[in-house]
């Protein structure tokens, strides 16, 4: 009983996860970029939901609108930060990573002056407030809906990527950037789009977590670290392995803290996370290439 | 000044000198520049700063200069091995706990508990492993060799299996992020969230007394100027080599039959037994010790510093961190609200735009004359070679 219980928190911290890793594993994998700017696109995502609400009555409208425009809103603030900055250091990846950290930072600011530095709650609509019972277990619909949200945004990117033309292209300059350049692929709009839809899926994972707590300024840096251990985990670029490592990674978290408590919990799985990659150290699944490490 | 550093270079006493085989070394230009270097830190840090300095901001010099400890560490393992490592924190704050640990057992009576944990009541004996940081013989050694050990262990296990680069940086911060979180989840043996505070006996000093205080700050001073040393010698040595070897050409340096992965590792360790005694000098000038203050935030404010100095420079992380850090709280006491604006400004300034940090602005600005006399190509020296990474 308390297993389930646990087996589904995990479940759904996995779903969190999953919807934070998706558009990093996504950028990662194509551009050797690190966006530590994910947590705050997230944030955004999240004020989506307050600011419509200050607008809309209706909490599900709402929520199903927030989707969409936290989608577009996250990703136009990626889509800038990719053409000012970011372009310039697509053959240096660590330094990406501190100068998206410098953007997150800038960001964090930013919403602490607009929306102040306290904690802002969300209306859930009525429908999500309440738990679906299955046999003699209770699951909340808030983590249901997340669940459904975070498969569904798996499933338009897989079929996204399998049987559209963008999906080709990026899967072409995925798996050879030059040859895909030679073939007359644009690779730099290209990467611009795979910006756009990354990072707007943090705006959609943003909108998500407003139905578990409320939102501050500062609450993308409590998922961003978790979400970059699923990427590391799980194969960059790879969304099998996001996927299967994202639910790996939450039940694993929830099951250790019902044993031991939360605060050994993130060491243990941190260690977990070390032997692990002793075993895969490209992660779970990798791109096979013949070059060197 | 010139004409005087002339006649100096050409006093037959310095010939003489040079040819003496004892003390020939020690006069070679070379030598002569480092030393004369040190003597003017040494007059900087022990002669200038105690009298121009109130006391007040002495104290805060203090704090920088612990970060800068840090950041020399930094300097080694990033600039000059390109580990980035987002995790210095985790080894900031072993060192910084452990000093914390036995400043706070020396405080406290024989037999009785430490306050905090009488407050919280969680235990009702010593943990049996604070037992040995009682004595200074445990204590002192542990808050370099818990680091470096911790950070060879974890190291050696992840570059072995040729985990670098960006994956490195990642777990390095999940790391940070992990030991925070574990230090406020033991509350009752580790203070949690507020940490170990009010530390005012330093080996039977008085903390409270600012005459020591300016002690701690002179022997903090001592410890940076033989931290760069060390730095200097290791980046100088053929080791040091081999460390940029090993960032700039990792498969080559496989292949002509060194370990990488024990020459990362033992950079990796020597950063980590910088920042432990970085830490422990911050609990020393500082007094108290948080999570709050070791945790990721920290530690990648750490890097701040170091990237805008000049990462793969000697003097440029520790000169870097004390101007970031002074100017940090200069702008934070005057615009309160916008200091994170500028933090992250820098971030992006320096990273994008001055890879090399200000210790290259003259290079860089050499480039952008020599691009713009069209004369001759930009003799630029590439101080920035961590910035090409190796693409294998």
């Amino acid at each position: 009983m308390i297993v389930v219980n646990q087996l589904f928190t995990g479940i759904s911290f996995g779903s969190l996860l999953l919807l934070i890793a998706l558009g990093l594993t996504l950028i990662f994998g194509q551009m050797n970029v690190i966006n530590m700017a994910q947590g705050e696109l997230f944030m955004f995502g999240a004020y989506t939901v307050y600011v419509l609400q200050l607008f809309m009555t209706s909490a599900g409208l709402s929520l199903f609108l927030a989707l969409p425009v936290a989608f577009v809103v996250s990703g136009l603030i990626g889509l800038a930060m990719e053409v000012l900055l970011i372009r310039r250091l697509y053959e240096r990846p660590l330094d990406t990573l501190l100068v998206t950290w410098g953007v997150a930072l800038v960001l964090q600011q930013f919403a602490r002056n607009i929306f102040g530095a306290t904690n802002k709650q969300t209306k859930a609509p009525e429908w999500l407030t309440g738990a679906v019972e299955i046999g003699q277990f209770s699951f909340p619909a808030s983590r249901l809906f997340i669940l459904a949200l975070a498969l569904g945004s798996v499933l338009a990117l897989s079929l996204t990527f399998k049987f559209t033309p963008l999906g080709r292209r990026i899967r072409a300059v995925v798996q050879n950037r030059r040859l895909a350049a030679t073939s007359g692929i644009p690779t730099s709009r290209v990467d611009r789009t795979t910006f756009f839809i990354g990072c707007g899926l943090a705006g959609i994972a943003g909108v998500a977590l407003t139905l578990l707590g409320a939102i501050g300024p500062t609450m993308g840096q409590s998922y961003i670290v978790d979400a970059f251990l699923v990427v590391v985990v799980g194969g960059i670029g790879q969304l099998k392995g996001t996927v299967i490592m994202a639910f790996a990674i939450g039940m694993a978290s929830a099951l250790i803290e019902y044993q031991v408590g939360p605060s050994l919990a993130k060491v243990l799985v941190f260690i977990g996370i070390v032997i692990f990659l002793q075993w895969r150290p490209q992660g779970l699944f990798s791109q096979q290439t013949r070059s060197l490490a | 000044m010139n004409a005087m550093l002339e006649k100096i270079k050409t006093h037959p006493m310095l010939a003489k000198l040079q040819s003496n085989p004892y003390l020939g070394r020690v006069f070679r230009p070379g030598p002569i520049r480092t030393m004369s270097g040190f003597a003017a830190g040494g007059i900087l840090l022990f002669l200038i700063a105690p009298v121009v300095l109130s006391q007040f901001r002495l104290e805060l010099l203090g704090k920088y200069l612990a970060f800068a400890i840090v950041a020399s560490g930094i300097g080694l393992a990033w600039g000059r091995g390109g580990l980035l490592t987002l995790g210095q924190g985790v080894f900031f704050g072993i060192g910084a706990y452990a000093m914390a640990m036995h400043l706070k057992l020396s405080q406290t009576p024989d037999g009785q508990l430490p306050d905090f944990m009488q407050l919280y009541g969680e235990v009702d004996r010593l943990p049996a492993w604070w037992e040995p940081f009682r004595y200074s013989w445990f204590a002192i050694p542990a808050i370099i060799i818990v680091p470096a050990a911790i950070a060879y262990l974890l190291g050696a296990m992840i570059f072995r299996r040729g985990v670098r680069g960006a994956y490195f940086a990642i777990l390095s911060q999940a790391l940070a992020a992990a030991l925070a979180i574990f230090i406020v989840g033991q509350q009752g043996t580790t203070g949690g969230t507020n940490g170990l505070t009010n530390l005012n006996n330093f080996f039977g000093y008085d903390l409270d007394d600012p005459v020591n205080r300016r002690m701690v700050y002179f022997i903090i001073a001592g410890v940076l100027l033989a931290v760069i040393a060390i730095t200097r010698q290791l980046m100088f040595s053929r080791y040091g080599e081999l460390l940029v070897a090993t960032r700039d050409a990792y498969q080559r340096v496989r292949f002509l039959g060194y370990n990488p992965a024990r020459v990362l590792s033992v950079a990796f360790a020597v950063s980590a037994a910088m920042a432990g005694l970085g830490g422990a000098a911050f609990v020393s000038i500082v007094g108290a010790i948080n999570p709050a203050s070791i945790d990721v935030v920290p530690s990648i404010a750490f890097i701040i510093g170091v990237a805008v100095g000049g990462r793969s420079t000697l003097l440029g992380p520790v000169l870097g961190a004390v101007g970031v850090a002074w100017f940090g709280t200069a702008a934070s006491e005057a615009y309160p609200d916008s200091w994170q604006y500028i933090q992250g400004g820098m971030f992006i300034l320096v990273v994008a735009f001055l890879p090399g940090g200000l210790a290259t602005l003259p290079a860089a600005f050499r480039a952008i004359k020599g691009k713009w006399d069209d004369r001759k190509p930009p003799g630029a020296p590439s101080l920035s070679g961590a910035v090409q990474e190796a693409s294998a």
